[in-house]
């Protein structure tokens, strides 16, 4: 262990973790690379594209390279930067993208070939043959290319989602956000301060001594006990801010349980959704670094990130360290250093007028022009007045100046503006409304300065709320100007790197230009610059840069780089919040779901809800014979159904009648009290739309129906048709579609067996004849709705009850018409005894037909206006000859098969002769054969014909003779008995 | 991710509200002749910049209503507190 004196670890404690097999020691506070870093290791990963070795360039969540494996079996993670890492006892990390090991790496070779490799090389290189792409090339890249690897088993963990809503919210809990939370939590808004890091401070951690008149020590830790005793202000550590939304709504992810080895009980992450009316962004800045050759050993990492491992983690990078810098703050570096007792080799600056401002060699107006070492520094080249040397060095600080984090700002596409005085890109004016930006994000860097953008921000935020606030107390604080003099990359012949990540040089860029792709959208895409993991931010604008120089253009002439969000990975995990498995999508469940499972069924998923399919007995083989003997039993005694998928709306109102006849082709005002009526409705261009039945319970109330899948958007319609288009009406609604449970009892039985349940209602033909409707008690005083409807074709009802009623409904009228031979049946049932009676249903209202089609144009009223009257009567759908038709097959072995096309004997099979398809098609147990329904040209003149059903995806030519689509009773007689 | 301005419950999710498209009346059905209904059907302005379109707050109190929305930069500019707007 090389621990320097200080720092913010808790040396009482000790951690054992594990990289790449080895076993190391680390203290509560040290992230991943702190303690690989105070082990010595410096290797800790491979470049994406040509395997180089890689360490650390950053102490933060901008690292491109330390990118590791963590943990292992199921919850592995990839690509996880070992900057950002909480180390926990018993941590598992391994290096990625090597092979065999990370200090030998056999794909390595790219490296050598790297002249083959550059921008556009694939682009240019795997064109032929075509077909080798997917097959060979792209798999073949792909393995040698590439980041981690997933488990490949389901994710252990629970994840939440969460809703937070706030005054001001504070991105970022560095200087100025930790000015900016405490100037609005004072003033009693409510605040919420969210901060990536696991303790706050942000780059105040990292300096040695930037007040000049307390300790950031005591500083914190005297706000940490405040904000613990303010209820207005929610402080939220590991939680990352990583997109910026409409009207104020902020994306955060907080890592709630991801610095233990386990969640244990808890949730791993929560993905937060925070409504703020408005933000301060005091996200800091991202330093940036100076491409020279060789510039991506391990050891050479941002001279800012050297002096935080020092300070903040107490970790010594090397014996011997140099810096190489175009501004002041790469001095400081060597100041803290030195003062830690660290060798600085020396202060390479390309400032020829750079003055010493401590104890340490500097070497002004030198460039650094190359480095030694392979797996790890030894040695850097210095170039000064035209002379050569070598400085052996473990580790080199690089100092470009900063890069305020502006993403957030540009998430609404506001285009970050070039700065001229401070040589960065700052926050545009158009960025997302109520967002200000403060601090270092809008390039106030010294800790003074952030310290007053931060409250002055917070001020103008709660100012615009009518909230007062005023700064408080702030510590004094130094505000050293960077005199930063622009050096973009050190010119060279040896390759450069811009972006670690994905392996962009200088060259490439130059070989960009060179092929014309200099708008910075094409760069980017050419070269793939800034779109690894990363998005380029210790990237894009050095490269942006580097163009500029190239193209003879100024920085902001070449283009501004913006960013989306996430502002850093966020795991698709998170994102799907737990909504995984059955937690996908709700599921409703139908008032008998329990008792159906009871009997065995067998369920199918309608929409949302789950209904029963069939009730197999034992000794049943195939759903077939299951489905038949459901079908045959209720032909001949009685079957009962749970039908309460079926939207039910409750219309009422004096107007509700005139309502019901503007939303149905037919008329409905002049439906009697107690009768129901079968209803059409069309859209507002002609087609049907869905179909149902109206029950006139009263003079001013209805209770209509719709399909199962149409009962949310029926419902939505028609409150539009109240509020929107006829307010004059004086009608309510409201779905009843779970508050009541729904049976339906068919067969020449059902009226025996309703007879055993009803509290002396009159059943019979004459009292309460086809199509009536009533109320009623059953069972003993339980009240009742009762319909004599139906969609088998037999005599039958639908009765409905209280939804907690509808089990026991089930279980009762089962038990009472043991004798009648009463059987529950299903949705297979159903469709069975529909197709048998010619019912139309989803696959005949799919939005393609017409009420003239179905064999319902008459219905259609002339006398009155209603939704899509006008249309359905439009030349090019009045003349449409098509008709539903039965179908049966003339050799009766023969399937029929929904879905087939529908051509006359002897014709070729193509869309002009195409003469209808098959709608829907079934067993028939009545019929002995299979059957179907499907819509025919001039249909209603074919019966007897034989047509061709054509179903080319299985070489299917089945010869079908049309018929009537009414199987069972086409008069009708066995409904009215 | 946006909010809707409820006239009737106040400012809640997207999430709560369905989307019912830009404002076009509906024509009065005898007198109106093809092109009219035609262009109540298909026709809209898909505008950049405002426009006047219907929201229902669906998961919610069910209230439609109109308001109107930069299509290009998401702000909401007014919101009729009027109920029934058509």
């Amino acid at each position: 262990m090389t621990r320097l004196s200080g720092g913010v670890i808790d040396r009482s404690r000790t951690l054992s973790f594990t990289f790449d097999g080895q076993a190391y020691q680390g203290h509560p506070g040290d992230t991943l690379a702190s303690a690989l870093l105070a082990n010595g290791v410096r290797l800790m990963g491979r470049s994406f594209k040509y395997h180089r070795p890689r360490g650390v360039l950053s102490a933060g969540s901008e690292e491109p390279n330390a990118l590791v494996e963590l943990r292992t079996g199921a919850r592995r993670e990839p690509n996880t930067r070992a900057t950002v890492v909480e180390l926990f006892d018993g941590l598992e990390a391994k290096s990625q993208n090597r092979w065999p090991s990370l200090s030998f790496d056999a794909l390595a070779v790219n490296d050598l070939f790297a002249p083959f490799f550059a921008a556009g090389f694939y682009y240019k290189t795997f064109m032929w043959p075509k077909a080798f792409w997917e097959k060979v090339y792209e798999p073949a890249i792909r393995r040698a290319a590439g980041l981690g690897s997933l488990s490949m088993l389901p994710d252990p963990d629970a994840y939440d989602k969460g809703f937070l809503h706030c005054d001001l919210l504070v991105i970022g809990g560095g200087a100025a956000g930790l000015s900016a939370a405490l100037t609005a939590a004072r003033s009693g808004a409510r605040v919420i301060l969210a901060d990536e890091d696991f303790r706050l401070g942000g780059r105040l951690l990292a300096e040695s001594g930037p007040f000049t008149d307390q300790s950031v020590d005591a500083w914190i830790a005297g706000l940490e006990a405040e904000f613990a005793s303010l209820p207005n202000l929610r402080v939220m550590r590991r939680t990352t801010v990583w997109g910026a939304y409409d009207h104020g709504i902020f994306a955060a992810l907080e890592r709630v349980a991801d610095h233990l080895s386990t969640p244990g009980e808890g949730v791993r992450q929560t993905l937060w959704r925070i409504t703020a009316k408005r933000a301060v962004l005091a996200a800091g800045a991202t330093e940036r670094h100076i491409p020279f050759a060789n510039n991506d050993r391990p050891g050479i990492m941002l001279s800012g990130a050297l002096r935080a491992y020092a300070n903040r983690w107490a970790v010594r990078p090397a014996e011997r360290v140099a810096i190489f810098t175009n501004n002041d703050d790469g001095h400081r570096t060597a100041l803290d250093l030195r003062a830690k007792g660290v060798e600085v080799a020396a202060v390479v600056d390309s400032r020829a007028e750079a003055k010493v401002l401590g104890d340490y060699p500097l070497l002004a107006g030198a460039l650094v022009t190359g480095s030694r070492g392979r797996l790890g520094l030894k040695a850097i080249r210095v170039a000064q007045h035209g002379r050569d040397q070598w400085i052996p060095c473990g580790a080199l600080g690089v100092s470009g100046g900063w890069n305020p984090n502006v993403h957030l700002a540009s998430h609404h596409r506001g285009r970050p503006v070039w700065d001229e005085a401070q040589q960065t890109f700052l926050p545009g004016e158009e960025g997302p409304p109520g967002l200000i930006p403060a601090g270092a994000a809008v390039g106030e860097g010294s800790t003074h300065a952030a310290l007053m953008s931060g409250a002055r921000a917070a001020v103008k935020a709660l100012d615009a709320l009518g909230i007062k606030a005023s700064p408080p107390n702030l510590p004094e604080a130094e505000d050293r100007p960077l005199g930063l003099k622009p050096l973009w990359h050190v010119p060279g012949k040896a390759r450069a790197w811009v972006d670690f990540q994905n392996d962009v040089t200088v060259k490439d860029i130059a070989l960009a230009h060179q092929e014309n792709m200099r708008p910075v959208e094409h760069l980017k895409r050419w070269t793939t610059l800034g779109m690894a993991t990363d998005q380029g931010k210790t990237a894009n604008v050095t490269a942006l840069a580097v163009m500029a120089e190239l193209t003879g253009k100024t920085i902001p002439e070449t283009g501004t780089t913006i960013f989306r969000p996430p502002y850093t990975p966020v795991s698709l995990s998170a994102l799907g919040g737990g909504n995984t498995g059955t937690h996908f999508r709700p599921r409703r469940l139908t008032p008998t779901h329990v008792w159906a499972e009871g009997r065995g069924a067998v369920f199918v998923e309608v929409g949302q809800w789950m209904r029963a399919q069939y009730f197999p007995r034992p000794g049943e083989k195939t759903w077939r014979e299951t489905v038949d003997r459901e079908v045959l039993a209720t032909r001949a005694g009685v079957g009962i159904c749970d039908v309460t998928t079926l939207g039910k709306i409750d219309v009422q109102g004096k107007d509700a009648g005139a309502f019901l006849n503007r939303i149905y082709c037919n008329a409905m005002a002049s439906l009697k009290v107690g009768m129901v009526r079968y209803g059409l409705m069309l859209r507002e261009d002609g087609q049907a739309w869905d179909d149902g039945t109206c029950a006139r319970l009263a003079e001013d109330q209805y209770v209509v129906t719709t399909t199962t899948a149409q009962a949310g958007p029926i419902y939505r319609h028609m409150e539009f048709c109240r509020q929107g288009l006829w307010p004059e009406l004086d009608v309510q609604l409201i779905s009843t579609t779970d508050a009541w449970a729904q049976l339906s009892v068919a067969g020449p039985q059902a009226r025996v067996l309703l007879e055993r349940i009803v509290d002396g209602f009159d059943l019979s033909n004459a009292a309460f004849p086809f199509m009536a409707c009533g109320e009623l008690t059953i069972a003993g005083g339980l009240r009742a709705r009762l319909f004599r409807i139906s969609f088998s074709g037999e005599l039958a009802y639908e009765i409905a009850v209280p939804a907690r009623y509808g089990a026991a409904l089930m279980g009762r009228l089962v038990s009472l018409g043991a004798d009648l031979g009463a059987t529950p049946y299903g949705t297979e049932a159903l469709g069975v005894l529909r197709i048998e009676k010619g019912h139309a249903a989803g696959n005949e209202l799919n939005g393609q037909t017409t009420a003239q089609m179905l064999g319902m144009g008459r219905m259609v009223s002339v006398k009155k206006d209603s939704i899509g009257a006008v249309q359905s009567r439009r030349e090019g759908m009045a003349a449409d000859s098509r008709r539903l038709v039965g179908l049966v097959p003339v050799a009766a072995t023969d399937p029929v098969v929904a879905g087939s096309h529908l051509f006359t004997e002897g014709a070729v099979h193509n869309t002009g002769t195409d003469q209808g398809w098959i709608t829907s098609a079934c067993y028939s147990p009545h019929v002995g054969s299979a059957i179907g329904l499907g819509f025919l040209t001039e249909g209603e003149a074919r019966q007897g014909e034989v047509v061709i059903a054509a179903n080319p995806l299985e070489g299917q030519a089945i010869r079908l003779r049309v018929v009537s689509p009414h199987f069972v009773d086409p008069e009708g007689g066995r409904l009215r008995v | 991710m946006e909010r809707i301005p409820c006239p009737h419950c106040g400012p809640r999710p997207l999430a709560e509200f369905s989307y019912g498209g830009e404002v076009v009346p509906r024509p009065d059905p005898e007198p109106a002749d093809d092109a009219t209904w035609g262009a109540y059907l298909y026709v809209r302005s898909n505008p950049k910049g405002p426009q006047s379109e219907r929201w229902v707050h669906i998961h919610g109190c069910r209230r439609w209503f109109t308001l109107t929305r930069d299509t290009a930069t998401h702000r909401i500019l007014d919101t009729p507190l009027r109920k029934e707007e058509a």
